[in-house]
């Protein structure tokens, strides 16, 4: 039986001013699956995942998200780009966490992960929290419920901010190298996390790291990105250890040397 | 000339209430038209913009003393009905640093993070909750101490009043002055400085406390403390 694929872009171009970012990128991800994108520096990943996102427009091209359009509505039968409205409804299902956290700072760490949930999903305030108290609880900080974002170490902010994604029940998460400002001693915690969470839920998690172990054993597909497009895909075990690419095996080469 | 200090003395503390009225009106006023024309001059719509524009630009860049005549003189007789002094007073310092702090507020928003309006985004937000809930809240912090100064300022404004005859500090002083020597002048209008400094620190303080509150809400050491104060706040 096809299922439909959860996340599918279609001819997505996307450039800033006279930096042609993506030319026609094609991409499909299962349902459920763990994607993991590497690749070099300016190679166009983040903006992936920032279109996905909605923090970003497309020039030209499509995303489909669960089906839905992300980018286009129909409009008296056009159809046209879409508006705040459609987008925002379409991007809930849809979550990020960022390099650098992105915590709200004006809100204790409890006030981070029910914001949401109780201003866009309409939860009461005790649900919010009784679920944020188990999510806490998942990401180890329930000590930390109380505290401002400020005071905690990078490691446990970025857990937070995993939590705070997560409270808001994402059928699509989007990972964009969220151990790349952690000191090296917290990357570990943080990679934990993430295994446990792909292991114990359903969630579409496409995921930008430099992490070569973590995604061999985190990532069902592996997709290797140089100057916007993907030029080399494949499952982990394969095309981290053998890539076919020589552009693959000299990133992963210099990746692996760099450590 | 010791003679007369009680006189002075109390002769110029008169003058303090109507002083203190007219600060704590103009600050009021400020504050409601700098939040306004400040989300204002940021708003998406074109129109919107473009009249808290002018408005700041023409009350920046007009004389306090020529606003207040018009409107204590000018706009009388033309709409035949006499404003009360302190009332023309306080809405001239509302309009003049509700002006300059519209342009505060538009700053301040505009130093909230971008990453800050992508989280927002990334949690489907809507963009009144985003203002409300996250931007404004980090915003103010960042305002606090411009808006010290502005109240300050203010503050020594109120002084222009006396022009329009409110009976404030340097009026009462004004009504003494003719009838006393060269050493009892001097004691008045060093008294005269005394009590704005007296005022300006009493702003001052009670600032320094909102500035305090404000950047603990958002976990930063208060101004003072960044620039070598430390209170032990870790970052
Ligand atoms: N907001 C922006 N304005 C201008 N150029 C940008 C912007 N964001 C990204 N770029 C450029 O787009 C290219 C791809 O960037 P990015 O997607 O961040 O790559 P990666 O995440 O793979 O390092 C880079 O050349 C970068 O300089
Ligand atoms: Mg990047």
């Amino acid at each position: 039986m096809p299922v439909e694929p959860m996340v599918v872009l279609d001819g997505v171009h996307k450039r800033y001013g006279d930096t042609a970012v993506l030319s026609g990128l094609d991409l499909r991800v299962e349902r459920g699956e763990h994607v993991t994108l590497i690749g070099p520096s300016g190679s166009g990943k983040t903006t992936i995942l920032r279109l996905l996102m909605g923090l970003e427009a497309v020039d030209a091209g499509t995303i489909h998200v669960g089906g839905r359009c992300l980018t286009h509505m129909r409009r008296r039968g056009a159809v046209v780009p879409a508006d705040e409205k459609h987008a925002r409804a379409v991007r809930r299902t849809i979550g990020m966490v960022f390099q650098q956290f992105n915590l709200f700072p004006n809100m204790t760490v409890l006030g981070n992960l029910i914001e949401a949930p109780v201003r866009v999903l309409g939860m009461s305030e005790a649900e919010a929290t009784r679920r944020a108290a188990e999510l806490l609880e998942l990401v180890g900080l329930t000590d930390k419920t109380h505290e401002r974002p400020t005071r905690l170490s990078g490691g446990q902010q970025q857990r937070v901010a995993i939590a705070r994604a997560l409270a808001m029940r994402p059928e699509v998460l989007l990972l964009d190298e969220v151990t790349s400002a952690l000191d090296p001693e917290l990357v570990a915690g943080v990679l934990r996390l993430l295994r446990l969470i792909g292991e114990s839920s359903d969630i579409t998690i496409l995921c930008v790291t430099h992490e070569i172990g973590f995604a061999r054993d985190f990532a069902d597909r592996v997709l290797m990105f140089d100057g916007g497009s993907i030029v080399e895909d494949g499952p982990p075990e394969r095309l981290l250890v053998e890539p076919r690419v020589p552009r693959t095996k000299e990133f992963l080469a210099a990746v692996l040397e760099g450590r | 000339m010791l003679d007369n200090l009680p006189l002075i003395l109390s002769s110029l503390a008169a003058g303090v209430p109507p002083t203190v009225f007219a600060a704590v009106g103009g600050i009021a006023l400020t504050i409601a038209l700098s939040a306004v024309a400040g989300l204002a001059l940021l708003s998406r719509h074109r129109a919107v913009r473009a009249v808290s524009r002018v408005y700041v630009e023409f009350f920046r860049g007009t004389s306090e003393v020529v606003q207040l005549f018009w409107i204590f003189f000018v706009l009388p007789a033309l709409v035949g009905y006499q404003i009360v002094p302190l009332a023309a007073g306080i809405v001239v310092l509302g309009l003049n640093h509700g002006a300059y702090g519209a342009e505060i507020v538009r700053g301040a928003v505009r130093s909230v993070p971008r990453a800050q309006y992508d989280a927002c985004t990334a949690l489907s937000l809507s963009p009144w909750d985003r203002m409300r809930r996250v931007v404004l809240p980090q915003a103010v912090v960042e305002m606090l101490p411009s808006f010290t100064n502005l109240f300050i300022q203010l503050l020594k404004s109120t002084a222009l009043l006396s022009l329009v005859v409110v009976d404030e500090i340097v009026r009462r002083g004004q009504l003494l002055v003719p009838n006393l020597g060269v050493g009892e002048k001097l004691t008045i209008y060093l008294v005269e400085l005394l009590l704005y400094l007296g005022l300006a620190v009493l702003v001052t303080s009670g600032m320094r406390l909102l500035e305090r509150r404000a950047a603990a809400r958002v976990g930063r050491p208060p101004t003072a403390a960044r620039s070598g104060f430390a209170t032990g706040v870790a970052m």
